[in-house]
């Protein structure tokens, strides 16, 4: 089992949430997230006066995968989500070492 | 002849009655008590019948019927004028609650929405019960030059009779309360500059006695009756102030200032990013103040005439035309034309053609209203930072820079095609050839600045003596919504 959490583009989310329904990705956690990597914010201006906003908003997606559907998943999302510009952000994988399902304490990739 | 009358009514009715009541069933309903059909009809039957049967009157002279007639115009043309004012009376009101409410309100941080929009709203309970009171009185009473008279203190006197000084076809009553509402929103206007670090408290007693001491002789002194300067009734430098150039923008901008300065600058500022919290609020407030200012300069003409059409005019061109021009120099400079800009703008137009709405034609509106603009956005970028004073939400750069432009350009620009306010045929502005009201407007404007700064310096050290004028840090921090009213604006997760 991977765990795999990708911080993307707002603007994207809907078709890579699309894009995953159809691979058969099930379940998915979002968060509505903060940060920035080399993209660096934007200057706004109120009454001539700047400010640099540099935590964007960005969406987080986070899903634990069985290990066969890793590479489709990635691949996925990296071409639903890119558009070529700097801030489109990343993709972290991990190991996970257990998943339990609550309902009926079901373990491994089955709780998936 | 009556009894005549009330049995022929009486007999109609019962026949009416009747018929009602024979339909009654027909309608597939059993009316619970048709039996007062009849009594209701009758009286007004009884007038026809009783009209009918009376011996005409003797023929009146030509006379008597013209008087008549007059009569009529006279009080139609009161009735007009008494709709315009009272509808006017509510559109300035509406300028301070939601307009102003609204547009401070949404340029404060989160945290500080509620506290800024209560001093508006607490300024209308506050401002008119004074009002009641003394302030009308002082304001309008009497005829001394710099401040009125108790004559009318409790509205004594304040009645349906017009007060032909003042507005000589409207109730004095509506002119009451007409005038009520400038006194109401100009301290509110100096709240944009004090905002998100005064006491609430503070400002209560502050508001209570700028609103007498400096508000009230400006009033008295430019509107009032032999005040100082008065441009038609006896005034020694005649200023010409169409809707309160001089006694509500300079005044409130000027003392904007001032607080800013005494009280220094908000924990954070400059370095800490203070961006506005929802432009989405100042842009309905902005617009509500637009339209409410119609009432506020075109009702100044205090009659349904002409003269309301012109100050009407004139008050949507300078509106138009200064946010067309902040809108451009910001384009110019900072490439792009933000939202904030043109609402802005279009704030300062209005306030520059306040003092001159009934004044100028709408070309010269155009005008002042593209200077007013321009101006003002240099205020607020450039003057403010370079000065670094914080002037929260450009109070001083908006309402005492407008309003300063406005009043100087006003001599320059006013008409008596327009409104012949020193008599038919009497060159008024620089345009007629009259160039000293140029001169005059100075002074009106040097005076208005002058009481301004040292009411406000005065009242500012009183009321920081007795009671403290500035929340401390820790709940500047937190905000004035919870430490001063113990509310917050927006709980939209729980």
């Amino acid at each position: 089992m991977m765990k795999l959490e990708a911080i993307i583009q707002p603007s994207r989310f809907e078709s890579v949430k699309d894009a995953l329904r159809e691979i058969g990705v099930e379940g998915m956690t979002v968060t509505e997230v903060r940060g920035h990597g080399r993209q660096k914010g934007h200057t706004e201006v109120y009454r001539g006066r700047e400010y640099t906003v540099d935590l964007l908003p960005k969406i987080k997606l986070e899903m634990v995968l069985p290990d066969a559907l890793v590479n489709r998943v990635v691949d996925t999302i990296l071409k639903s989500a890119k558009t070529g510009k700097i801030g489109d952000g990343k993709i972290f994988l991990s190991r996970v070492e257990e998943a339990i399902r609550i309902r009926n304490e079901e373990r491994g990739e089955n709780a998936l | 002849m009556k009894c005549a009358g009330w049995k022929c009514s009486l007999s109609l009715g019962f026949v009416l009655g009747t018929i009602l009541l024979g339909a009654a069933p027909l309608a597939g309903e059993a009316t619970p008590s048709p039996a007062v059909t009849p009594s209701l009809l009758s009286p007004k039957i009884s007038m026809t019948a009783a009209l009918l049967s009376e011996p005409p009157e003797p023929a009146q002279t030509i006379g008597e019927k013209l008087k008549e007639l007059e009569q009529g115009v006279e009080e139609a043309k009161s009735k007009g004028d008494n709709a315009w004012m009272l509808v006017s009376a509510a559109l300035v009101l509406m300028m301070t609650g939601p307009g102003l409410a609204l547009f401070y309100g949404g340029l404060v941080r989160q945290k500080n929405t509620l506290a800024i929009m209560m001093q508006s709203f607490a300024l209308m309970a506050l401002i008119t019960v004074m009002w009641a009171l003394v302030g009308y009185s002082l304001c309008f009473g009497g005829s001394g030059p710099v401040i009125g008279g108790f004559e009318h203190a409790f509205l004594r006197g304040v009645g349906a009779e017009p007060n032909p000084d003042y507005a000589a076809t409207i109730p004095q009553m509506t002119f009451m309360v007409y005038q009520l509402m400038f006194a109401v929103i100009t301290p509110a206007l100096i709240a944009g500059a004090t905002a998100e670090r005064m006491k609430f408290s503070g400002t209560v007693l502050f508001m209570a006695l700028w609103f007498l001491v400096v508000y009230a002789p400006l009033a008295h002194m430019v509107w009032g009756k032999g005040g100082l300067l008065n441009a038609s009734l006896g005034g020694k430098f005649p200023t010409l102030d169409f809707a309160g150039g001089t006694v509500v923008h300079i005044s409130s901008g000027v003392s904007a200032l001032v607080c800013a300065l005494y009280m220094g600058k908000r924990v954070g500022y400059p370095k800490q990013p203070m961006p506005p919290h929802s432009l989405v609020l100042s842009f309905i407030g902005a617009c509500l103040l637009w339209v409410g200012w119609f009432g506020f300069n075109a009702g100044s003409a205090l009659a349904a005439g002409s003269l309301a059409s012109s100050a009407f005019v004139a008050t949507h061109f300078g509106a138009a035309a200064a946010a067309f021009s902040w809108s451009t120099v910001e384009w110019i400079k900072n490439g792009r034309a933000s939202a904030l800009g043109a609402i802005s703008g279009a704030v300062a137009g209005l306030v520059a053609i306040t003092p001159a709405a009934g004044f100028v034609r709408p070309m010269p509106a155009l005008g002042i209203g593209a200077v007013a603009g321009v101006v003002c956005f240099g205020m607020v970028t450039k003057v403010k930072t370079a000065f670094g004073y914080d002037d929260a939400l450009d109070a001083f750069g908006v309402h005492g820079a407008g309003g300063t432009i406005g009043a100087l350009l006003t001599g320059v620009f006013a008409q008596q095609v327009v409104n012949p306010i020193f008599g038919v045929g009497k060159a008024v502005g620089g345009l007629d050839g009259h160039w000293g009201q140029v001169g005059n407007q100075l002074v009106g404007v040097l005076i208005a600045w002058a009481f301004a700064l040292v009411g406000t310096i005065i009242l500012l050290k009183i009321v920081d003596l007795l009671i403290g004028i500035r929340v401390p840090e820790e709940q500047e921090l937190e905000g004035l919504d919870i430490t001063q009213h113990g509310e917050e604006a927006y709980n939209l997760e729980t």
